[in-house]
C-alpha cells in the first residue's frame, strides 16, 4: 500500500483571497483540459501516448506562482498541466495533442514534446530523466550570464533513480546553480509502487551526499506548495546553489492512457480523491474564509468549461500540418561565416 | 442539452472492445471521475470514468454486449436540470466519427478537417541541400605549418573572442590544458568561466550543455574521446538533435560535441571505435570528420557558429601531424562540402578523417603503377556532399570507398549505394570497401595491425577496381 500524501496540520493561511482564486482557477483548468484530452483520445482524436495530469495540479499551479519573468521551466512527459501553468495556450497545447498544424509543435511533437521559448517552457522531455540535466543547463546559463533566473527542472519518483539524475546533482552543486528540483512523487513509476523501485524511499533526501538541501512537501496543498516552492526559490536566487522539493502527490488516472491501473486498488484513488483532493481542499478553504460562494466558484467553472471547449474546438478543426512541413525544422537553414 | 458518452478507445490499437459491466443505472446522478463502467479491451479491463456531470438517462448499449466499436454512443446523459424522459443519441450509434460534448461544434469541426481522400498521400520530395563553395584564398596567401591539434585550439580561441556566448566544457579542459592538449592555454586567456573542468560524468555534462544551448548559450563540449559519449549518446540524440523538429522549429540546440573518434594506438576495444556511421544516421545533427589542419580549423569555426548540433569527430593519431594552414583573418570552411584533395583519371578514394592520409599515400604508390587515383577528402559525413563524388565517379568510373570503421551498415556502403543509384551507367566496376575488420579492436600488437586499414589496403582495393582496365 502507497503512503498517502502528508495531511499537514493546517497552519494559519497566508494567501490572499486574489491568489487563492487564481489557484482555484488555475488548477480546474488543468484539471478541466486533462479530462477533455482523456475525452479525446477515447474518441481516437489523441493518439499514441497520452499522460494525464489529473490529481497533481496543485504542484505546478504552486510552484509556478514562485516564479519571476525569466524564470525557466522543464518537466519530462507528464507535462500539460506545466504548460497550461506556465500560460501557454490551451488551443495551442490540445492542437498538438491531435496533431493539427495549429499545435505549439506543429503537430510534429505530440503530447510528450512541446516548448515556449517566449513562457521560458523547454519541453516536454520523453526520455525518462533527461530534463534533470537539461535543466541544470538552463541553470548554467543564468549562472553564465550572470543575471539572477532561477530553472524549475520536475521529475517524478520513476525518474529519480536514473543515474543522470545524480551526475547533475554533482555539478549544480558543485557550482552553485540555481536550480529547483521539483520532485513529483506520485507514488508509482508507471505500475510499480516506490516502496518496490526505490531503497530510500523518502526521496528529498537523496541529495544529502552532494549537499543538497531537501525538503518534504505536501503536494496536494497548493498553498503548501507555494510556501514551500518560495523558500527553495528565494535560496537558488540568492546564489546558495541547488534545492530539492519532494511533492507527495497522486496521480488519479493510470500512467498513460492505456494503463488500467490494476496495481493500486480502487479505494486508494477513492480515498485520495474524497480526503485529499487539491482542488477540493482549496475550494472548502476559500467557502470558509468567505473569499467566494458556491456560486462564485461556479461561475468560474463555466468559465473554465468555456475555455477547455473552445480548446478542443480548436484542436478538431486545426487542419493536419501540410505535408511539406514533413521536411522542415530538421536543420536551422542559416548561412554560416 | 443531453450529452452523448462514447465508447472510449483505451490503447493506442484498440478499434472495439466489450462492454462488460455498467456501474451505475438509469436515473443515477454522474460527477465527473465516477466510474461509470467496465471495458474489456484487447489488452486488460479499463475502468470508464465519467467526463461530464449530469443524470444517466438512459443505456443506450446494456452491458454484456461485445464488438462495440469506439466511438458509438454507449449512454446518454442528461444535463442537470433536463428531463431525462427525453434525452436521446444525438446520432445513430453506428457513427464512427468522433464528437466533442456539444454536438453543434462537431458537425463545424468535422467539416474543418480535412478528409485523407487519397489513402495513401503522396510524400513530398525531399529539398536538395543547397551547393556550398569553398572559399578562394586571397593571391598571395601565405600559408604556416600548423598541428591539427593547435589548429582546433586556434579555431576555439578565436570564436571564443569573437562571441562571449562560445564557452568550452568537458573533462579536464581546463587546469590540465586538454588530456590531449587540444585547450592548450584557454584557461589563461578566458577563466574558468568559460572553459569549464567536469566531473567524469558524460551523460550529465552532455545533457547540461545541451540545456544550456537551449538556454542560448554556444557550448562546445569536449568528450576525451567519442568512446566516452556512448554514456551521453541519448542526450546527443534524443535531446540535441531531434528538439528542433519536435518543437516545430521554436527550440534550437548550438552545440559542438568534439573530441578524438577512431582508433587511438594499443588501448584496446573500448578505447577504439570509429562513430562516423552511428552519428551521420541521425537528422537533426551535422557530422563532420576532418583531416589537416586547415579544415579542422576552418570546420571548427563553421561548426561554432552554426546554429544546430554538431557532431565533430577529431583523430588523436592526427593531433600531432603538420599541415599548411592559410594565414587569414577568420578561415571558415563551409559545412557540407567534399574536397577533391589530388586529381586523377582512372579511380576515385573516398576517404574522410585519417584515411584521408592513407588514400593520399595509395594514390601515390598507385601513380608509380601507372594508376592515376582521385583522393575526395568527405570533411562532412552529414550533409553529405554526394555531388563532388559522382562528379569524379563520371570521371573515373571506378571507385573506392575507405573508412576506419567496420564495413556493415557503414560510410562506405551509404557512398556506394548513393554512386550505384545515381551513377550506374558510369561505373566500370563494382564499387569496393577498405574498412577495419569485423572484430572488436584486438590490443596485441600484430592483430591490431591486421585489424585496421591502411594504405596497403588502398592500393590493392585500386587495383582490383581497376583490373582488366589497362
Amino acid at each position: 500500500m502507497a503512503t498517502k500524501p502528508k495531511s499537514a496540520k493546517k497552519a494559519p493561511i497566508k494567501a490572499t483571497k486574489a491568489e487563492m482564486l487564481a489557484f482555484y482557477r488555475e488548477m480546474l483548468l488543468i484539471r478541466r483540459f486533462e479530462e477533455k484530452a482523456g475525452q479525446l483520445y477515447g474518441m481516437g482524436k489523441i493518439a499514441g501516448f497520452c499522460h494525464l495530469y489529473i490529481g497533481q495540479e496543485a504542484v505546478v499551479t504552486g510552484m509556478q506562482a514562485c516564479l519571476k519573468e525569466g524564470d525557466q521551466v522543464i518537466t519530462g512527459y507528464r507535462d500539460h498541466g506545466h504548460m497550461l501553468a506556465c500560460g501557454m495556450d490551451p488551443n495551442g497545447v490540445m492542437a498538438e495533442l491531435t496533431g493539427r498544424i495549429g499545435g505549439l509543435s506543429r503537430g510534429k511533437g505530440g503530447s510528450m514534446h512541446m516548448f515556449s521559448k517566449e513562457k521560458n517552457f523547454y519541453g516536454g522531455h520523453g526520455i525518462v530523466g533527461a530534463q534533470v540535466p537539461l535543466g541544470t543547463g538552463l541553470a548554467f546559463a543564468n549562472k553564465y550570464r550572470g543575471n539572477d533566473n532561477v530553472s524549475l527542472a520536475y521529475f517524478g519518483d520513476g525518474a529519480a533513480n536514473q543515474g543522470q539524475v545524480y551526475e547533475a546533482f554533482n555539478m549544480a552543486s558543485l557550482w552553485k546553480l540555481p536550480v529547483v528540483y521539483v520532485i513529483e512523487n506520485n507514488m508509482y513509476a508507471m505500475g510499480t509502487s516506490v516502496e518496490r523501485h526505490a531503497s530510500e524511499t523518502e526521496l528529498y533526501k537523496r541529495g544529502i551526499s552532494f549537499e543538497i538541501e531537501g525538503e518534504e512537501v505536501d503536494g496536494m496543498d497548493v498553498l503548501a506548495v507555494r510556501e514551500a516552492g518560495e523558500k527553495a526559490v528565494k535560496h537558488a536566487r540568492s546564489g546558495k546553489g541547488p534545492y530539492i522539493l519532494e511533492m507527495k502527490t497522486y496521480r488519479y488516472r493510470g500512467h498513460s492512457m492505456s494503463d488500467p491501473a490494476k496495481y493500486r486498488k480502487r479505494e486508494e484513488v477513492d480515498d485520495i480523491r474524497s480526503h485529499h483532493d487539491p482542488i477540493e481542499g482549496l475550494k472548502s478553504q476559500i467557502i470558509e474564509l468567505g473569499h467566494a460562494t458556491e456560486d462564485d466558484l461556479k461561475k468560474i467553472d463555466n468559465e473554465i468549461k468555456a475555455i477547455v471547449k473552445e480548446a478542443a474546438d480548436f484542436s478538431l478543426e486545426s487542419p493536419e500540418p501540410d505535408a511539406s512541413e514533413l521536411w522542415t525544422d530538421v536543420l536551422i537553414e542559416e548561412a554560416v561565416g | 442539452m443531453s450529452v452523448d458518452i462514447l465508447m472510449p478507445a483505451l490503447s493506442p490499437t484498440m478499434e472495439e472492445g466489450t462492454l462488460s459491466k455498467w456501474l451505475k443505472k438509469e436515473g443515477d446522478a454522474i460527477r465527473s471521475g465516477d466510474v461509470i463502467a467496465e471495458i474489456e479491451t484487447d489488452k486488460a479491463t479499463m475502468e470508464v470514468e465519467a467526463v461530464d456531470e449530469g443524470v444517466l438517462a438512459k443505456i443506450v448499449v446494456p452491458e454484456g454486449t461485445e464488438n462495440v466499436k469506439v466511438n458509438a454512443v454507449i449512454a446518454v446523459l442528461a444535463a442537470d436540470g433536463e428531463d431525462v424522459t427525453k434525452a436521446a443519441p444525438s446520432r445513430p450509434k453506428a457513427d464512427k466519427a468522433g464528437a466533442v460534448s456539444d454536438a453543434d461544434s462537431v458537425k463545424e469541426a468535422k467539416q474543418a478537417v480535412p478528409e485523407q481522400e487519397d489513402p495513401k498521400p503522396k510524400t513530398p520530395e525531399q529539398p536538395r541541400a543547397a551547393v556550398v563553395k569553398d572559399p578562394s584564398l586571397p593571391e598571395g596567401t601565405t600559408f604556416t605549418d600548423t598541428t591539427v591539434r593547435d589548429a582546433l585550439r586556434d579555431a576555439m580561441a578565436e570564436e571564443m573572442r569573437k562571441d562571449e556566448r562560445v564557452f568550452v566544457m568537458g573533462e579536464e579542459v581546463a587546469q590540465y590544458q586538454g588530456a590531449y592538449k587540444v585547450t592548450r592555454e584557454l584557461l589563461q586567456e578566458f577563466g574558468d568561466r568559460r572553459v569549464v573542468d567536469t566531473p567524469i560524468t558524460e551523460h550529465g555534462f552532455a545533457g547540461l550543455g545541451v540545456g544550456a544551448a537551449f538556454a542560448g548559450l554556444r557550448p562546445i563540449v569536449e568528450f576525451m574521446t567519442f568512446n566516452f559519449a556512448m554514456q551521453a549518446i541519448d542526450q546527443i540524440i534524443n535531446s540535441a538533435a531531434k528538439t528542433l523538429y519536435m518543437s516545430g522549429g521554436q527550440m534550437g540546440c548550438p552545440i559542438v560535441f568534439r573530441g578524438p573518434n577512431g582508433a587511438a594506438s594499443r588501448v584496446g576495444a573500448q578505447h577504439s571505435q570509429d562513430y562516423s556511421a552511428w552519428y551521420a544516421q541521425i537528422p537533426g545533427l551535422k557530422v563532420i570528420a576532418p583531416y589537416d589542419a586547415a579544415d579542422a580549423k576552418g570546420l571548427l569555426k563553421a561548426a561554432i557558429r552554426d546554429p544546430n548540433p554538431v557532431v565533430f569527430l577529431e583523430h588523436e593519431l592526427l593531433y600531432g601531424q603538420s599541415f599548411p594552414v592559410p594565414d587569414v583573418d577568420d578561415y571558415i570552411v563551409p559545412i557540407g562540402k567534399a574536397a577533391v584533395k589530388r586529381e586523377g583519371t582512372d579511380v576515385t578514394l573516398v576517404a574522410h578523417s585519417r584515411m584521408v592520409g592513407f588514400a593520399l599515400q595509395a594514390a601515390e604508390r598507385l601513380a608509380e603503377e601507372g594508376i592515376s587515383a582521385e583522393v575526395i577528402d568527405l570533411r562532412t559525413l552529414r550533409p553529405l556532399d554526394t555531388d563532388t563524388v559522382i562528379e569524379s565517379v563520371k570521371k573515373t568510373n571506378r571507385l573506392v570507398c575507405c573508412e576506419e570503421g567496420w564495413r556493415f551498415m557503414g560510410v562506405g556502403a551509404e557512398i556506394a549505394a548513393t554512386v550505384v543509384a545515381e551513377a550506374f551507367d558510369w561505373l566500370d566496376a563494382p564499387p569496393v570497401r577498405v574498412h577495419q575488420k569485423d572484430v572488436p579492436l584486438p590490443y596485441a600488437a600484430n592483430l591490431e595491425a591486421l585489424s585496421l586499414p591502411n594504405a596497403d589496403d588502398i592500393v590493392e582495393a585500386a587495383r582490383k577496381v581497376c583490373e582488366g582496365a589497362f
